[in-house]
């Protein structure tokens, strides 16, 4: 395997306020690609908000301030000439809470790709049921695609919302605590669905499980006060963290 | 512990009470239903063909109301015409766009001050500033701006509380996929709030069928078939409730004011459940 690959995503010396009240603190980081990264850290630490910093859903928050630098494949993600619209097409969110739109389950699907203008009956049908399968749901509602997306279970809803993500072919895909809300069966099957993702996008999860964090991702990077305290692979930093607060927090000492 | 069993005098309690509340509701159902009962009873014999499809003659001295039907017509939809996008509209930048909250909390305070302004003070303005100052007499089109202007702040206010109920995820989803704004707000918040802005129409057909006093002043009373839609806008022209006013009180035709209060009542029945079929229709799409 290559070590040397290329990063998606770099951040350097990020630095973001809420008003007056700082949340990121120097941030640096590398997002390798069709990696699984996972964020851990005490709620409150920042986790959320750097996640949206890669995708400039902080744009929304009146009275951000962000220093520093966000690149996506070599591009300053914050610099005026950048189109968030495109921006946001490559990176793909998926919430903590399943939050898809109260249309039918078809719809949701196809909400992304008429958004960017394909209009072509076959196309979106092929699109929809690609990016069903590709959320691991397609066999649970193929007789039902024309029912509402609110009908289905947290857990169906969620991958829904992932398929949703699918279906405008992005990048990369953030997921912030997307299994918090959900069931265990539930949890366990989006676990799954991650795994084989990877496969072809890169993967960045905000997690306050640490078992998770442990079964499926590569690359962990330990938040405290806004602050990124270690990064690293997970196999290493579970066995042989490096700082003493990452100890104390994965150990269960506090948070 | 157990749950205690409740005292006799709370159970007497209860049940004054609920017989109360029971007595309430059927004292509201009655009087509804004897009053629409009454001018049904008293106005419908009186509403004949030659009543709805002609204009008064004095020659053949006949009575006729198909100019005021018109006129109301007119009235409503020329308003509804003008008022929604302009109120929608404005709700819409109120709540999604504009970002200086202490601008949007005065027009919101104004708004709301407005929609409780007597209507006979938005004729008199009306009166002043189309019929006189822009020189345009009683005039259909002045009874429509006024309208316009009187019903603006209902449709803003029931169009923005209903955006408010747009759960911010929504939001944040379409936005995430990549939609610019305002296509998020076409495609998803706005089916969302359907219901609002139909219950904000709905509401202003309620105010403009009901309206007299500031109609009186603008649109005038006059009940002559126009020739074609632009003469009507410009002539003047009594609507459904101006004339009942007119026949009622004036003339002492008491009957045919009957007969007006009962095509009045139908009319907004049909148009409100028009407006809600609407609403479910677009809802769906
Ligand atoms: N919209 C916001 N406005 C103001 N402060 C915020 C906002 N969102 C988050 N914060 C603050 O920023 C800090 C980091 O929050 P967040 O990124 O949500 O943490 P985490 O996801 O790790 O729990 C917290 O102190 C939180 O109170
Ligand atoms: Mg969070």
């Amino acid at each position: 395997m290559d070590t040397h690959e290329t990063p998606v995503i770099t951040a350097k010396g990020l630095e973001l306020w809420y008003g007056s009240a700082q949340a990121l603190r120097n941030v640096d980081i590398d997002i390798p690609e069709r990696k699984v990264t996972a964020l851990i850290g005490p709620s409150g630490c920042g986790k959320s908000t750097f996640l949206k910093t890669l995708d400039r859903m902080n744009d929304l928050v009146p009275g951000v301030t962000i220093k520093g630098s966000v690149r996506y494949r070599g591009q300053e993600i914050y610099s005026p000439e950048v189109d968030v619209t495109w921006l946001r097409k490559q990176i793909g969110m998926v919430f903590q809470k399943p939050n898809p739109f109260p249309m039918s389950i078809y719809d949701n699907i196809a909400y992304g790709p008429r958004t960017h203008g394909i209009r072509n009956k076959a196309k979106l049908d092929e699109i929809v049921e690609k990016s069903l399968r590709g959320a691991a749901i397609w066999d649970e509602v193929k007789d039902r695609l024309r029912k509402s997306a609110l009908s289905l279970s947290g857990g169906q809803q969620q991958r829904v919302c992932i398929a949703r993500a699918l279906a405008v072919e992005p990048d990369v895909l953030l997921m912030d605590e997307a299994t918090s809300a959900l069931d265990p069966i539930s949890t366990s099957k989006i676990e799954e669905l991650i795994e084989d993702l990877k496969n072809s996008y890169t993967i960045v999860i905000v997690t306050h499980n640490m078992q998770q964090a442990t079964r499926i991702s590569d690359k962990c990077a330990f938040f405290l006060l806004g602050e990124l305290i270690e990064y690293g692979d997970t196999d290493q930093m579970f066995s042989v963290p490096r700082d003493r607060r990452t100890e104390d927090y994965i150990t269960g000492r506090f948070g | 512990m157990r749950p205690e069993k409740k005292s006799a005098g709370r159970v007497a309690y209860d049940r004054v009470l609920r017989a109360l509340l029971y007595f309430c509701a059927l004292l509201t159902c009655a009087l509804l239903v004897l009053l629409i009962g009454y001018i049904f009873y008293r106005g419908l014999p009186n509403v004949t063909w030659q009543l709805l499809s002609t204009q008064e003659s004095f020659r053949n001295d006949t009575i006729g109301i198909l100019p005021n039907i018109l006129s109301t017509l007119l009235l409503i939809f020329g308003t509804l015409l003008l008022v929604l996008p302009l109120g929608v509209g404005a709700a819409i930048y109120l709540t999604e766009y504009a970002r200086n909250k202490r601008v949007v909390e005065v027009i919101e305070f104004a708004t709301e001050t407005l929609t409780g302004i007597p209507s006979i003070l938005y004729g008199l303005v009306g009166m002043l500033f189309f019929c006189l100052a822009l020189g345009w007499g009683s005039s259909i089109r002045a009874g429509i701006l006024t309208l316009v202007i009187m019903t603006l702040p209902t449709i803003v206010r029931t169009t923005q509380e209903s955006l408010k109920t747009v759960p911010q995820s929504y939001r944040e989803a379409s936005l995430g996929l990549g939609s610019g704004k305002w296509h998020m707000v076409r495609t998803v918040v706005l089916p969302c709030s359907v219901d609002g802005i139909v219950t904000g129409c709905i509401l202003s057909i309620g105010r403009i069928v009901g309206e007299s006093a500031a109609l009186l002043y603008t649109a005038g009373s006059a009940g002559i078939l126009s020739r074609n839609l632009l003469q009507a806008l410009e002539s003047s022209g009594g609507s459904l409730t101006v004339a009942l006013y007119m026949y009622s009180m004036e003339r002492g035709e008491i009957e045919v004011g009957f007969a007006i209060a009962s095509i009045l009542m139908i009319l907004t029945l049909l148009i409100n459940l028009s407006a809600k079929f609407l609403g479910a229709k677009l809802k769906k799409n």
